[in-house]
């Protein structure tokens, strides 16, 4: 299972990556597996507020529906619009093509709830 | 004198001497001594069910005639979204009336279902067409409950920001606005009624419902109002009649977000009130929140275009208390008719039917001398001109009468509504009213105008399909058991399906017989006091039963409880009913048994003693064993406040045996549709009505236009009062065949057989879950996780390989994933039990073969399940077993092969490319799929 070390994950299966104020936000390796082909993604809204652990977007696969929570809170900067005509990014590339939005942070303290690559690691058994 | 021909014997499928030879399988010595065993002393019904003695089926069809005769069948002219009609007889001979097609399952095996899944896209196509909307679903229960839920749609998309109020037009039919508001009250949605053209709107406004021509007959042009609703960012929901759309201006053309309203009147009979499809069409963008199931495109493992269910992640099933809504079922069965109708007529010969009830319609207007105030389709409303007598008009309550031409009018029937001979008077204009684009152009639509040709499409779909004409379709909990044909006759009898749900109750005292004798037979089969037939669906049945508890509590100055405790085993529908019905879900923990965790239950209803509105629990559990501790649950319930709904899914295994209102229940729904005969349509209709305790009674559902002044009732949950009448024909003649005994005799057998193939499966498919005495209930679910590990079989590849031995598969991985869950009913054979057991163990072998001998794990003939008839007599076949072992696996399929009509049906990328309407002929082509 690929679980890249510069990333912070979320015990419900999102990555963070870090880029100054703002978190780029998508599923993790395990997570796409568990769900098998992805189908459709609902990204929220460019300047929603969104709030960490509250969920804001939504995964869809053949077998299942997914809600996707905020790591962390704030405005939505910026969503992959891509995703609308090619879902399976999530699959193929989850951590790259697959990102599916930014959020500018309100409260950057909250990136030290997020489990590190070693802790995730552990959390799904890997 | 004895009879000579015992129904019970015909519908039980085993004899005497087979059931003893499979009690020697189960290891015991006598029926009684194995149910002891199964069932739990404590909860026994000690008697005999209290029902009339078995009647034999000539005798039985005989008191229903003489009871039905009691119904007068007057001309109706009533209209309000129900209008007599012609069905064409090669519509009825051939489906209404044929197993091979009221037979058949919801259509989740897509492979061998593509005849109703092209019928049902037909539909989609036609709705879509007819409206001006871009996607249709396969059709809802009726056009009340379509434009409730169409309600609930806008209020997803459009509620937020203290967006609450729905606004609904004055001139919808008042049982769409009585149900409308039933259903707003528990979301919280406040529902302002009134007239348009006089509506202020404003920020709170989130949606808006008209009716198209309104109901007592104006065409309105609702363009300006509806741009204004856009302007305040709501949505506007246009109810609408689909012959009119014909000659009228379709919604999607004057700016309706959502279009809902019933295909009755394309060929299915008015029955007393249903069945009936309702219709549901909206925008492309709203396509994943819609309600509902849809038919999509797709292709198959060779690429041909193949059908099945798309966006089904949006159901109750997968998303449980976040489902855009409860509702499981489509009304399959009518949407067929009504899509056939279609097909049948044309666009022309539509267009014909339409103008001829214009015609008429102008011919009364203008034989009375009341011209109408504008523009109308087929109904007309009288203020000055006597009301005729002898036939059912509509009465408005300012003294005033309507009517509502259709098509069985004919010029006798104005002669009698005017009270002398009139001469016929042209159709006049529609003006800008008039519909300038085509539909229908589809060449389905154009091609089966003669009778061979009807007959043969017909025909050609129904051989697609596998039915219980074909084999044993053994779905767990879905009771798919036989439906007889004298059980059956009655439904197409006039004096049944010719009634107009709000014809007077003194022309049908038929009929209220029948309710009344069937209320009183379901009421001491469930143990409890009081029977609404009123819900028209299970899934109904739940949201209802909940209703009626919120409102028992709210009654008792308890409004605060709202939460219902729901095992984490249910079915997805049970928390999206609870959510429906303004409550918030607490789950409860099961243990590795599959019984409900009775330490977690009762710390959780403790921690909300003072909120908690009730549990719902399903009988026999959802893991098809009597739970010992069941009367402990109900109590630990009631002792904390609450009040036990028991689902009714599995009333099949109780009948008899014991009763939902001994054991703890407060309410319970029953699925006619499964323990009582009525047969699955191929996905609906069913009947989901729900059985009461004393105490509840006064809060069973009302209806406007049969006991409105119900005060504490919780208004109405159906379009019609009691909602598909007509096919309650079939659970009371069930019930009067059976009798006490046969039905307690078939609750048996139906338990024998469940576990004989728990017996027979158990060295190849261990069974996961086991109650009292190692033994099931009347099902059971069998293990098949073991073999991805080993053989990179999934579950999905056992489903699709059964269809190659002819059968369909059980309930696949529901409710634990990776299993099957199988419930053989009491009316197979053993000897179709063994054929089935011998399909099951012959893959087993075939399993081995990948595991032990070497077979490709990609490519053996579990894999490549189902296998066609094409991809069998193709010039190429690369794989490392025979054709015959691929085609002719069992000795059986050489006398009598079902072959699949499609290959592997490729869900991911029907999912990914949503097609809902006929795709262009050209796409028959794999060539061209491909290249998509």
């Amino acid at each position: 299972m690929n679980i890249p070390k510069n990333l912070k994950y979320a015990k419900s299966h999102e990555w963070v990556r870090v880029e100054g104020n703002t978190a780029v936000v998508g599923i993790t390796d395990h997570a796409q597996n568990e769900l098998s082909d992805v189908v459709y993604v609902e990204v929220p809204a460019v300047g929603a507020r969104v709030e960490a652990g509250k969920e804001c977007a939504v995964v869809e696969s053949v077998k299942a529906a997914s809600d996707i929570y905020a790591p962390v809170s704030g405005d939505v900067a910026a969503v992959n619009e891509e995703l609308s005509n090619a879902p399976e990014a999530l699959n193929q590339d989850p951590y790259g093509k697959g990102w599916m939005f930014t959020i500018t942070m309100s409260d950057p303290g909250e990136l030290g709830e997020l489990l590190n690559p070693d802790d995730y690691a552990h959390h799904i058994g890997a | 004198m004895h009879e000579a021909d015992r129904f019970a014997e015909r519908h039980i499928g085993s004899s005497p001497e087979e059931i003893q030879e499979m009690l020697r399988v189960v290891g015991f010595p006598t029926l009684d001594a194995m149910i002891d065993a199964a069932v739990p002393a404590g909860i026994r019904l000690g008697r005999p069910l209290s029902l009339p003695v078995a009647s034999s089926e000539h005798a039985a069809l005989a008191e229903l005639k003489a009871m039905m005769a009691r119904n007068e069948l007057r001309r109706s002219f009533i209209g309000m979204g129900y209008y007599d009609c012609l069905t064409p007889t090669v519509i009825r001979r051939n489906i209404l009336e044929n197993p091979g097609w009221y037979t058949a399952y919801t259509p989740y095996q897509a492979e061998i279902s593509q005849g109703r899944l092209e019928a049902l896209l037909n539909f989609q196509t036609m709705v879509a067409d007819l409206t001006g909307l871009e996607v249709a679903n396969a059709s809802l229960l009726d056009e009340a409950t379509a434009a409730a839920e169409a309600m609930s749609m806008c209020h997803g998309l459009q509620g937020r920001g203290g967006r609450t109020i729905f606004f609904v037009s004055e001139t919808c039919h008042p049982q769409t606005i009585a149900v409308v508001r039933t259903r707003a009250l528990p979301l919280g949605i406040e529902v302002v009624v009134g007239n348009h053209a006089e509506y202020a709107l404003t920020e709170k406004v989130f949606g808006a419902l008209l009716q198209y021509p309104a109901t007592d007959g104006p065409v309105v042009d609702y363009a300006p109002f509806i741009q204004e609703v856009h302007q305040h960012k709501a949505l506007a929901v246009v109810a609408t009649d689909l012959l009119a759309l014909t000659v009228l201006k379709p919604p999607g053309e004057f700016g309706a977000d959502v279009a809902v309203g019933s295909a009755q009147r394309f060929g299915v009979p008015m029955g007393y009130g249903g069945p009936h499809a309702a219709f549901f069409a909206t925008r492309d963008a709203f396509k994943r929140h819609m309600p509902g199931r849809l038919v999509g495109v797709s292709k198959d493992a060779q690429g041909w275009p193949a059908l099945r269910l798309a966006l089904q992640t949006r159901e109750q099933h997968i998303r449980r208390d976040k489902a855009t809504s409860n509702i499981c079922t489509a009304q399959v069965l009518p949407a067929v008719m009504a899509s056939m109708y279609a097909v049948y007529h044309g666009p022309e010969g539509l267009r014909r039917i339409a103008k001829r009830l214009r015609a008429l319609a102008a011919t009364l207007s203008a034989a009375l001398g009341e011209p109408q105030t504008g523009p109308f389709f087929d109904t007309l409303r009288f203020r000055k001109s006597p009301r005729p007598k002898g036939v059912s008009v509509r009465e408005y309550s300012d003294g005033s009468w309507g009517v509502s031409i259709d098509e069985a009018t004919e010029m006798e029937d104005l002669h009698r509504l005017v009270g002398r001979h009139v001469e016929g008077a042209p159709e006049p204009g529609l003006g800008a009213f008039a519909r300038s684009t085509p539909f229908l152009t589809h060449p389905v639509f154009n091609r089966h105008h003669t009778e061979h040709e009807m007959l043969r499409y017909i025909k050609q779909l129904e051989a697609r399909d596998l039915s219980l004409t074909t084999s044993m379709i053994p779905l767990g909990s879905c009771t798919m058991k036989l439906s007889a044909t004298s059980e059956m006759l009655p439904v197409t009898w006039p004096e049944v399906n010719g009634l107009h749900p709000f014809a007077p109750v003194e022309q049908a005292q038929g009929y209220q017989l029948l309710f009344q004798q069937l209320e009183t037979w379901l009421a001491e089969i469930t143990g409890l006091g009081a029977v609404s037939l009123q819900p028209n669906a299970g899934s109904q049945g739940e949201y209802t039963g909940l209703l009626v508890i919120r409102e028992y509590h709210k009654r008792r100055g308890q409004g605060q409880r709202d939460v219902c405790l729901i095992p984490v085993s249910a079915h997805g529908t049970n928390p999206a009913s609870a959510v429906m019905a303004g409550f918030r879900v607490v789950p409860v923990a099961c243990e590795d048994s599959g019984d409900i965790d009775v330490a977690d239950l009762r710390s959780k209803a403790q921690e909300h003693c003072d909120k908690l509105a009730g549990l719902m629990v399903t009988y026999p559990s959802t893991h098809g064993v009597f739970e010992e501790a069941i009367r402990e649950v109900c109590q630990v319930v009631h002792e904390n406040g609450g009040q036990v709904y028991m689902d009714g899914a599995n009333m099949n295994a109780q009948v008899g045996l014991c009763r939902p209102g001994d054991i703890g229940a407060d309410v319970c729904h029953i699925n006619l549709h499964k323990t009582f005969c009525i047969p699955h349509g191929g996905g609906g209709p069913g009947m989901g009505p729900i059985a009461v305790a004393p105490h509840l009674a006064p809060f069973l559902p009302s209806h406007p236009l049969h006991k409105p002044d119900a005060s504490t009732a919780i208004g109405p949950v159906s379009a019609a009062p009691w909602a598909s009448a007509s096919i309650l024909v079939i659970p009371w003649m069930y019930i009067r065949l059976m009798g006490a005994n046969g039905l307690l005799d078939a609750s048996k057998v139906a338990i024998l057989h469940a576990n004989y193939i728990v017996r027979r499966l158990e060295p190849y498919f261990p069974t996961l879950y086991r109650g009292h005495g190692g033994l099931v209930a009347h099902e059971c679910i069998v293990d098949c996780r073991q073999f991805k590990a080993v053989a990179n079989v999934e579950i999905e590849d056992i489903a699709k390989r059964l269809m190659d031995y002819g059968f369909h598969a059980p309930t696949m991985s529901w409710p634990v994933p990776g299993a099957l869950m199988i419930e053989p009913t009491e009316s197979e054979s053993k000897a179709e039990l063994d054929r089935f057991c011998d399909a099951m163990i012959a893959i087993h072998s075939e399993i081995k073969a990948i595991e032990s001998f070497g077979m490709d794990k990609a490519n053996n003939p579990l894999k490549n399940a189902p296998h066609t008839a094409y991809v069998i007599a193709a010039d190429k076949w690369d794989h490392p077993y025979s054709r015959e072992q691929a085609a002719f696996p069992a000795p059986w399929t050489r006398e009598h092969k079902f072959w699949p009509a499609v290959g592997r049906v490729d869900n991911v990328y029907g999912d990914r490319n949503v097609v809902c309407a006929c795709p262009p002929v050209e796409s028959y082509d794999p060539a061209s799929v491909k290249a998509n």
